[in-house]
């Protein structure tokens, strides 16, 4: 095998997105989506089970588009790499499936890869032939869909990741889509929300921060249960009664100030314990991830507070912040090129693995 | 000519068979567990295949059975057989899964002439299907499948895991009473049902439910 260099190939299904990723050490060769989205707008957020459908029909579809633009054929991969979570169990399972499969065609080795690490593994891709980027050392990753919302702080790519705090309910994105419902903006709420905010007043009114109480919060020396962690639920049941006393009033709704101010709560309270989780554990780098990246005002005001804080915020290319199959290759790379041993074939996806586990044992 | 065929509509099983007479069945595994396919599947076709010496160039077709079974496991199977018939560059067949067990009852002194093959489906339903079974000849497919409670089966001797668990009522049949679809006999007829020239399915899923999802209502008004 090239540990040098590795050609590997990784897949992605833990949600609405079976991605094929196809990597040269960490040169991006091809990174193939196809996303069920348009299947779960009239539900008005990601069913599982039809998620779990749609990967199952476009996975080998998926894997013949990445291998034809990769110009790459299964002969030459070294690794095969695959998200065995955190993620919707179903879902996972066809991408695991599929994975093993593929092991078991073609005899290459399989990492069975931490969908929330491989989010930080994008980072390292440079799209340039013979140029190996590092990552920094004191990195903090800040990575907040419609799947999870996490302040990581990665010690070391193949084996060091720590979590310093996530959401304890909803993720940011899954509260964008039940504010949007509630607002009529249909789905996805990320970007109906964020266009509808720039025309409103993000101070009309003032929505909850989840968390952010001295008994949540405590100090740096005595942290709180709570410090770095988020809660958006509460967020989404205020939003819903503001909209009802519009309306028990016979007052129209000020749609445009809602969505304002809810993104406005969502995006000062994610930003400010991001900034706040990198300060105290000598993060000077910080690398956005997830789909909500896209948000133009998360994007804005946590550029602003790391600015201030001293903290350099690297945001990749958008279809790399979603979910997809390069980031799995990308950190399966990182893998072999550390020379750990790959998982074999015989383990099961875990929806809630855990950060600690970024690749699992054989 | 060489066939693995697949099958995760209830148990994971998979299975070398061919129709040359003097190897018949090559070789097949089978787990009892209904819910760890993700992880019994892949090795255990890797064992099989090396076990028996067989190569994916070896192999002519594939066959999956296509369900009905519980959504996540009947994927995995699916998913791994349109993976490897991909890299492999073989032909897949998809076979009612239920099949499987239809061909077991017929080769077995247990066969009536017509009855029901009948599995588990989860909340308190059945997955059913209605066979004859013509003289010396394959069972043949009459109605079905379908996912329906046991009490409103028809009235026929019923055999499978299915009908042993609702033995109350349906007319299970003892010996057959813990049976599952077995890629073994799922092989054999799609080699059977090739032989003669029959055409089979894809490799499509017979899912028989929709996903669980509500489209939302509108939401109410506070008035
Ligand atoms: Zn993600």
């Amino acid at each position: 095998m090239n540990r040098a260099q590795p050609l590997v190939l990784g897949i992605e299904s833990s949600c609405d997105e079976t991605g094929v990723g196809i990597v040269r050490g960490t040169t991006l060769l091809t990174n193939t989506v196809s996303s069920s989205m348009d299947d779960h707008v009239r539900f008005g957020g990601v069913i599982p089970e039809i998620a779990s459908r749609a990967h199952l029909d476009a996975f080998v579809p998926t894997l013949e588009q990445a291998l034809s633009e990769a110009g790459v054929t299964l002969d030459e991969v070294d690794a095969l790499a695959v998200t065995s979570g955190p993620g919707l169990a179903g879902a996972l399972m066809v991408g695991v499936c599929a994975a093993k499969a593929l092991a078991v065609a073609t005899g290459k080795p399989l990492y069975a890869i931490n969908h929330l690490v491989a989010h930080v593994g994008v980072g390292l891709l440079d799209g340039k032939e013979g140029q190996a980027p590092e990552l920094p050392g004191n990195l903090g990753a800040l990575l907040v869909s419609g799947g999870h919302t996490e302040i990581l702080k990665i010690n070391s790519i193949t084996d060091d990741v720590q979590l310093l705090g996530s959401t304890i309910d909803d993720a940011a994105g899954e509260a964008y889509d039940k504010v949007a419902r509630i607002l009529g903006l249909g789905y996805p709420g990320g970007p109906a929300i964020d266009k509808m905010a720039r025309t409103g007043n993000p101070k009309a009114i003032r929505f909850p921060r989840g968390l952010s109480q001295p008994k949540y919060m405590g100090t740096a020396e005595e942290p709180g249960p709570h410090r770095y962690d988020w809660s958006f639920s509460g967020l989404k049941t205020a939003v819903a009664r503001c909209v009802e006393q519009f309306e028990a009033r016979g007052q129209e709704v000020p749609v445009a100030d809602i969505a304002a101010a809810f993104q406005e709560a969502v995006v000062d309270i994610i930003s400010s314990k991001a900034v706040l989780a990198c300060r105290e554990n000598g993060i000077e780098d910080v690398l956005l991830g997830g789909g909500v990246a896209a948000n133009s005002r998360l994007r804005e005001l946590t550029g602003q507070r790391c600015a201030s804080a001293g903290i350099r915020l690297h945001v990749p290319p958008l279809d790399l912040c979603t979910d997809n199959g390069a980031m799995v290759a990308a950190l399966g790379a990182q893998l072999v090129m550390a020379g750990v041993a790959p998982s074999g074939i015989g383990f099961a996806p875990d929806s809630s693995m855990p950060v600690t586990a970024v690749s699992l044992p054989a | 000519m060489l066939i693995l065929a697949i099958d995760t509509s209830a148990v994971a099983s998979a299975a070398l068979v061919s129709d040359d007479a003097l190897e018949g069945v090559v070789a097949g595994f089978s787990t009892e567990d209904t819910r760890s396919h993700a992880e019994v599947l892949a090795p255990g076709i890797e064992q099989m295949l090396a076990e028996a010496g067989v190569s994916g160039a070896d192999i002519d077709a594939l066959v999956v059975g296509v369900g009905p079974g519980p959504f996540t496991g009947l994927r995995s199977g699916i998913a791994t057989a349109r993976t490897l018939a991909f890299v492999w560059g073989k032909p897949l067949y998809g076979l009612m899964s239920l099949d499987a067990v239809a061909l077991e009852v017929a080769e077995s002194t247990a066969a009536a002439p017509e009855f029901l093959v009948v599995t588990d489906a989860r909340r308190k339903e059945v997955y059913w299907a209605r066979y004859s079974l013509p003289e010396g000849q394959l069972p043949v497919l009459e109605d079905g499948p379908h996912v329906s409670f046991a009490a409103d089966l028809p009235d026929l001797p019923a055999y499978g895991a299915g009908a042993g668990l609702y033995a109350d009522a349906l007319k299970a049949d003892a010996e057959f009473a813990a049976e599952q679809p077995d890629a073994l006999y799922l092989g054999q007829f799609a080699l059977a049902r090739l032989a003669a020239g029959d055409e089979l399915l894809d490799s499509t899923p017979l899912y028989l439910r929709e996903s669980d999802a509500q489209v939302p209502g509108p939401r109410k008004r506070a008035l």
